[in-house]
């Protein structure tokens, strides 16, 4: 007689966490479909002087606030530029300013927070207290903030939003490393002797990635709002270069007869921000351990 | 009880103090010498220069700025605004009432539309309802405000002419006006309550469903409606009560765009002009005004939790 011990599938088959998490994903097909758009915008983004039909900056006298026509898809704004084009040039601003603001916000908070959860102490309480203090300022309030202060410039913007963003990321970086503190495998590992920071590297790290991922790309989906945010307000992305937020700012003033100036940048914020909230909704469900439903 | 009152007044506090050397810091980054600023077209006569400086402790060390600008805070003062030549707190107060409420309107909608939605996709996982009501809280956290706003405005006023598309009416003016004034900001904003307090019910009451004491009621044969709304609910309301509190503040400070759009003079409106007008003591304002009000609801937030849930109240 055999004892059979009942093991997930997974275990199994000897698949790794990676290539589970990576079947796990797949089976979403929503979370699928929303990697395409990505995928889709990111080639749009790199392909943009290629593909783009005209000049995105280059005004022109004779097609001022042209309806969408054969010629041009999405219409033309108030100074006869192609609003296709400049969709197509806006995701450039867009995605760079939601992948690089929130890959500066992990590179300043994920050390910080491994540094607090760590050391502890006075350490810890400082760096909690600063997270904290940061955090109860609304995030657009702060963006708009220090953006002001900075200046307006996409860079400034992008600054800015990482900055703002930075504290999520020292919490949770903070959180797995007191988890893992009290691990029997660091312990173990400390116990042999690893300075802390061997562990840090070695051990937490690799286990805050699958949480860093879901939660970098639920906040480029915000970071993508902000940008669009600041730039709505002026403070973004500097005219004449196209960008998605400030193109519906001046589309405000044409509403009544030039709606097409405000439905087309907002129709690409909107999809690219609701692919991103729904491959991070797939990775949450692919990623986390606990949920081997169905 | 009082012992944990006690140590997160402990928090509290020095996130305060922290809070108080940021926007104080604030300042430093800012572009600019502010005497040249306000001397405007006297920049030329350094005795003026001398005497702003004198007036605004620019002339003294950081510390003392500090100390003082902090006092000056603690008793109210918020400094004077550069271009409204008003003191910054009058200022914060006179749009404090508008934007309180288009928050409160924005949340009533919110968890209006987002409890009960949620409820029902836990209620009906799975099935077609669950589907939609994700769905409707998907594009409620994916849309962003302002085109949610703008395309409002396009729909209800350019095309249909129901609504206004700007402009506020106090509420102590012409209640009605005032909540047609409001009714499609507090729209937009409350949707967006809604997609996060959707997600949040339907989490919270998936695990109240999956508890043993559910398992009990229904095997004593209670009716499903008694399970769901007795049993399940009141217990997966108590995170959803606390979330709710913070989304609250998040409206009161979080409104910019929207006021921006359909033109509300609140808070977001005040922030952003002040930034435009390079008006930096009012923007100090509105920050310090704003954090203030967040960490004092997330303080309700957690005494609300003590309050609806027996089990933290004993301990």
């Amino acid at each position: 007689m055999s004892t059979t011990v009942a093991t997930p599938a997974s275990v199994e088959r000897g698949e790794s966490p990676a290539r589970r998490a990576v079947r796990r994903f797949l089976r979403h097909r929503i979370a699928v479909f929303g990697l395409a758009v990505i995928v889709v915008f990111v080639a749009v983004a790199l392909l943009a002087p290629w593909i783009a039909p005209y000049d995105p900056v280059q005004t022109s006298w004779t097609a001022i606030r042209k309806a969408p026509s054969a010629a041009h898809w999405f219409g033309t704004d108030e100074n006869g530029r192609d609003v296709l084009s400049r969709v197509i040039w806006g995701a450039r601003a867009s995605l760079m300013a939601g992948v690089v603001s929130v890959l500066v916000a992990v590179a300043i908070g994920v050390p910080i927070g491994l540094i607090a959860g760590f050391a502890g102490g006075w350490t810890d309480a400082v760096l909690s207290r600063i997270a904290d203090a940061m955090l109860s300022v609304p995030f657009l309030i702060l963006a708009i903030a220090l953006a002001a202060f900075l200046g307006p410039a996409l860079e400034n913007a992008m600054i800015a939003i990482a900055i703002t963003f930075s504290p999520v990321f020292v919490r949770l970086a903070r959180g797995m490393a007191l988890d893992a503190k009290s691990t029997d495998w660091v312990e173990a590992a400390r116990a042999l002797g690893n300075p802390p920071w061997r562990i840090a590297v070695r051990h937490v790290l690799p286990n805050i990635i699958p949480p860093l991922l879901v939660q970098g790309t639920l906040a480029i989906a915000e970071a993508i709002i902000a940008e669009a945010a600041l730039s709505f307000l002026g403070l973004g992305q500097q005219p004449p270069a196209p960008s998605w937020g400030s193109m519906l700012n001046s589309a405000q003033r044409f509403l009544e007869n030039a709606p097409w100036l405000a439905i087309f940048p907002g129709a690409a914020i909107f999809l690219v921000v609701l692919s991103f909230n729904l491959v991070g909704d797939g990775l949450r469900d692919a990623l986390d351990p606990r949920a081997d439903r169905r | 009880m009082w012992a944990w009152l006690l140590k997160r007044l402990g928090q509290i506090l020095p996130t305060l103090l922290v809070l108080s050397f940021l926007i104080f810091g604030l300042q430093q980054l800012m572009p600019g010498d502010p005497a040249l600023i306000l001397a405007g077209e006297e920049r030329g006569d350094p005795q003026v220069l001398a005497q702003i400086r004198a007036e605004l402790w620019l002339d003294r060390p950081l510390w003392e700025q500090y100390l003082h600008w902090l006092g000056n805070v603690l008793t109210g003062d918020f400094g004077f605004s550069w271009r409204i030549r008003m003191p910054v707190a009058e200022l914060i107060l006179q749009k404090l009432p508008v934007t309180a409420q288009l928050a409160i309107m924005a949340f009533l909608i919110g968890t209006l539309i987002g409890v009960p939605m949620g409820i029902l996709s836990a209620v009906r996982r799975d099935r077609l309802a669950d589907w939609l009501a994700n769905a409707v809280a998907l594009f409620g956290i994916s849309t962003p405000n302002f085109w949610f706003g703008i395309m409002l405005i396009l729909l209800v006023s350019v095309q249909l002419g129901w609504l206004p598309p700007s402009g506020y009416v106090p509420l102590t003016e012409d209640f009605w006006q005032s909540i047609a004034t409001t009714i499609m900001p507090a729209f937009v904003l409350g949707t967006n309550v809604a997609g996060v307090l959707m997600r949040h019910t339907r989490a919270a009451m998936l695990t109240a469903l999956s508890q043993d004491y559910i398992r009990t009621a229904r095997a004593k044969g209670l009716t499903e409606r008694v399970v769901v709304w007795k049993h399940a609910l009141r217990n997966a309301l108590i995170p959803v009560v606390t979330l709710g509190t913070i989304e609250l503040g998040r409206l009161l400070a979080g409104a910019v765009l929207t006021e921006q759009i359909f033109t509300i003079p609140g808070f977001g409106k005040l922030v952003v002009d002040a930034v435009f007008n390079r008006d930096y003591p009012v923007v100090q304002g509105v920050v310090l005004t704003t954090a203030l009000i967040f960490v004092l609801l997330s303080l309700v937030a957690d005494l609300l939790y003590m309050a609806i849930n027996p089990r933290l109240r004993q301990a």
